[in-house]
């Protein structure tokens, strides 16, 4: 089995965000491989120690990506491929992921279903299309049977389940696979392990991000007395007006 | 300009989020609703009150299954009908598969999550959630055809019109359009589906097993609401997967968020702070979903839940 993951760089979810300059103010700020692509990650890593193959990890990203690339190898990836440039919008990530992959047989393209900094989840679908490949996402489960692979969708008040031959492109949730923590051997490993940097082709039609803006703050919390809970359904109905 | 919007059904019922989509659309331009599986032609026909001058619709049967790859080939071929420069569609869980697939058959540029009616004064600019929830940014979009998933309650429902048109529209699908196969579906049926909900009763990991969560049902059927809860709760299989809420769970954005011994982790509060109003009840007054809610009740759920069934009830009657 020939496996792609492709994983982001974001904000450690505990991350209070803030802006300076109209970019995300990255001072203090915790990187991590984006939870939903260590999902996709994990799920590979055991699809491959269960079946044989590889498993290759791309990052759109500048330089400073590289510690969650290399820590992706010491989860298990056995090469790595960095498209050296800021990832602007989905449509030029997916595009340098598919000039990568068109030239590679993989047989399947694992990824999270978005990624928890812009939160599109539109680079798995956008890399199907432009492969000429099923898509399918929020895969909840994935399991390969010969050239079948047998997945679990989930949809508004369920899942359901799919199977589709490969290849295809799936956007990994939970509880495809437990996260991997790297061990000592999987650190030493992954220094040694080859990470190509590519330079980025030329997309048309991204879009741009202009500016950004918080949330209005709350206003206090108002605290009704746990034996007033007439007063509660008052003010949900009166004040709120919700009711 | 020419919109397209694409309207679901949950069980031949139009969706009141498509209906938002389609009333959204209308103030960019002269809308063209596009549906498909088995949906009734006078229920097509009322999307014209919201806002739609004809329905195209698909019957063929495969696409009640909701396949990805067949649905987007459906929207671009009804989009190159009808002359379309914007598709717009609410978000679903079909529809978040689905629109990437459209944009590139379009060869349109896409954004996702958007919240407000774009700006056109100059350019088109469009309002999106990012970093879960916890911000917004304003996305520029070039010229040319665009493709825009909307989220819920970005616009208050408008009966303006009257009943539309309703034409059947052919699709030349192939094998391919099918690839994905379905072989199952589990799917709690006649249930309130959360991402649709107005008012939600949720529970977290404070109600101790999910032997307690009775007092919850309770409180959720006497408000007419959906059920949800915390990650560490599905985890535990205490309640199914697709209940839990969150950054990593279903995000919703309903009227009425009701937080049962929930502690207000920043992952929890990812998914529920597009709520109009938050209500937390929890023991521990320190609890951080004070700092987030806009109405907080300190005090054993045990005790509080049922006194506020209670009141509910009184309140009704
Ligand atoms: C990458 C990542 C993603 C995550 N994604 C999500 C997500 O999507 N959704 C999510 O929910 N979590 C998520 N989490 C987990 C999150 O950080 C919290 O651990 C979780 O939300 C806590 O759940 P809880 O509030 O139910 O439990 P706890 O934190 O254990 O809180 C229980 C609360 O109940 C109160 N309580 C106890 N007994 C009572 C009683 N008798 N009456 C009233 N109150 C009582 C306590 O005071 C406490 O505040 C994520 C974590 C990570 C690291
Ligand atoms: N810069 C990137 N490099 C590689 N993969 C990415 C990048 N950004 C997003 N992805 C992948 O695409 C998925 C969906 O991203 P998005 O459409 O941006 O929400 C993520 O979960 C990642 O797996």
């Amino acid at each position: 089995m020939k496996i792609l993951v492709c994983i982001s760089h974001v904000p450690d979810t505990t991350t209070k965000i803030k802006f300076a300059d109209n970019k995300l103010d990255t001072n203090g700020v915790q990187f991590i491989i984006g939870p939903y692509d260590d999902f996709a990650l994990a799920r590979a890593v055991e699809i491959k120690e269960a079946t044989g193959g590889t498993v290759t990890v791309l990052n759109v990203g500048e330089a400073d990506t590289e510690p969650s690339i290399r820590k992706a190898l010491a989860i298990g990836a056995d090469n790595a491929v960095r498209v050296n440039a800021a990832p602007i919008d989905s449509l030029f990530v997916a595009q340098q992921i598919v000039e990568h992959a068109k030239s590679e047989n993989y047989d399947m393209i694992l990824m999270g279903r978005e990624s928890s900094d812009y939160n599109s989840g539109l680079v798995h679908g956008l890399v199907g299309e432009l492969m000429g490949w099923p898509s399918i996402a929020p895969a909840m489960k994935l399991e390969v049977d010969g050239t079948t692979a047998k997945l679990s969708r989930e949809i508004e008040g369920g899942h359901e389940d799919v199977e589709v031959a490969m290849p295809f492109v799936a956007g990994c949730q939970e509880p495809i696979a437990e996260w991997k923590i790297p061990n000592m051997r999987g650190i030493m490993m992954a220094r040694k392990k080859p990470l190509q940097v590519v330079e980025p082709v030329g997309v048309e039609g991204v879009t741009s991000y202009k500016s950004f803006e918080l949330p209005e703050a709350k206003a206090e919390c108002k605290m009704v007395d746990a034996g007033q809970m007439d007063e509660l359904v008052g003010l949900l109905k009166n004040e709120a007006r919700v009711l | 300009m020419s919109v397209l919007v694409f309207i679901e059904a949950d069980n031949g019922v139009i969706k009141k989020s498509s209906l938002e989509a389609v009333t959204y659309g209308s103030k960019l331009g002269e809308v063209t609703a596009v549906a498909m599986g088995s949906i009734d032609a006078s229920e097509l026909a009322g999307v014209g009150k919201y806002g739609a001058t004809k329905v195209l619709h698909c019957s063929d049967e495969r696409l009640n299954d909701g396949v990805i790859s067949a649905t987007a080939k459906l929207i671009a071929e009804a989009a190159g009908q009808a002359g379309t420069d914007v598709v717009i569609m609410s978000r679903s869980s079909l529809v978040d598969a689905v629109a990437a697939r459209v944009a590139i058959k379009m060869g349109a540029s896409v954004v996702a999550n958007v919240q407000e009616l774009p700006d056109t004064s100059n350019g088109f600019v469009v309002k999106r959630g990012v970093f879960t929830g916890k911000a917004y940014a304003f996305v520029e979009v070039p010229e040319g055809k665009k493709v825009l998933t909307v989220t819920k309650n970005v616009v208050q429902l408008e009966e303006t019109g009257s009943d539309a048109p309703v034409e059947e529209i052919t699709v030349a699908f192939d094998d391919a359009d099918f690839g994905v196969k379905r072989v199952g579906v589990h799917k709690q049926e006649g249930d309130i589906l959360l991402p649709e909900a107005d008012l939600v009763v949720s529970a977290g990991r404070g109600m101790k097993g999910p032997e307690n969560w009775q007092m919850i049902e309770d409180l959720a059927s006497t408000l007419g609401a959906a059920t949800a809860c915390s990650k560490p709760v599905s985890d535990m299989d205490w309640r199914p997967h697709h209940e839990h809420v969150g950054q990593t769970g279903i995000k919703v954005a309903p009227q009425l968020y009701i937080a049962v011994g929930i502690s207000g982790a920043i992952q929890h509060l990812a998914g529920v702070n597009s709520s109009k109003v938050i209500v937390a009840i929890n023991k521990d007054p320190e609890a951080p979903f004070f700092k987030a809610a806009d109405y907080g009740v300190v005090g054993d759920a045990f005790e509080v839940v049922p006194k506020l069934i209670e009141a509910l009830k009184s309140n009704q009657n």
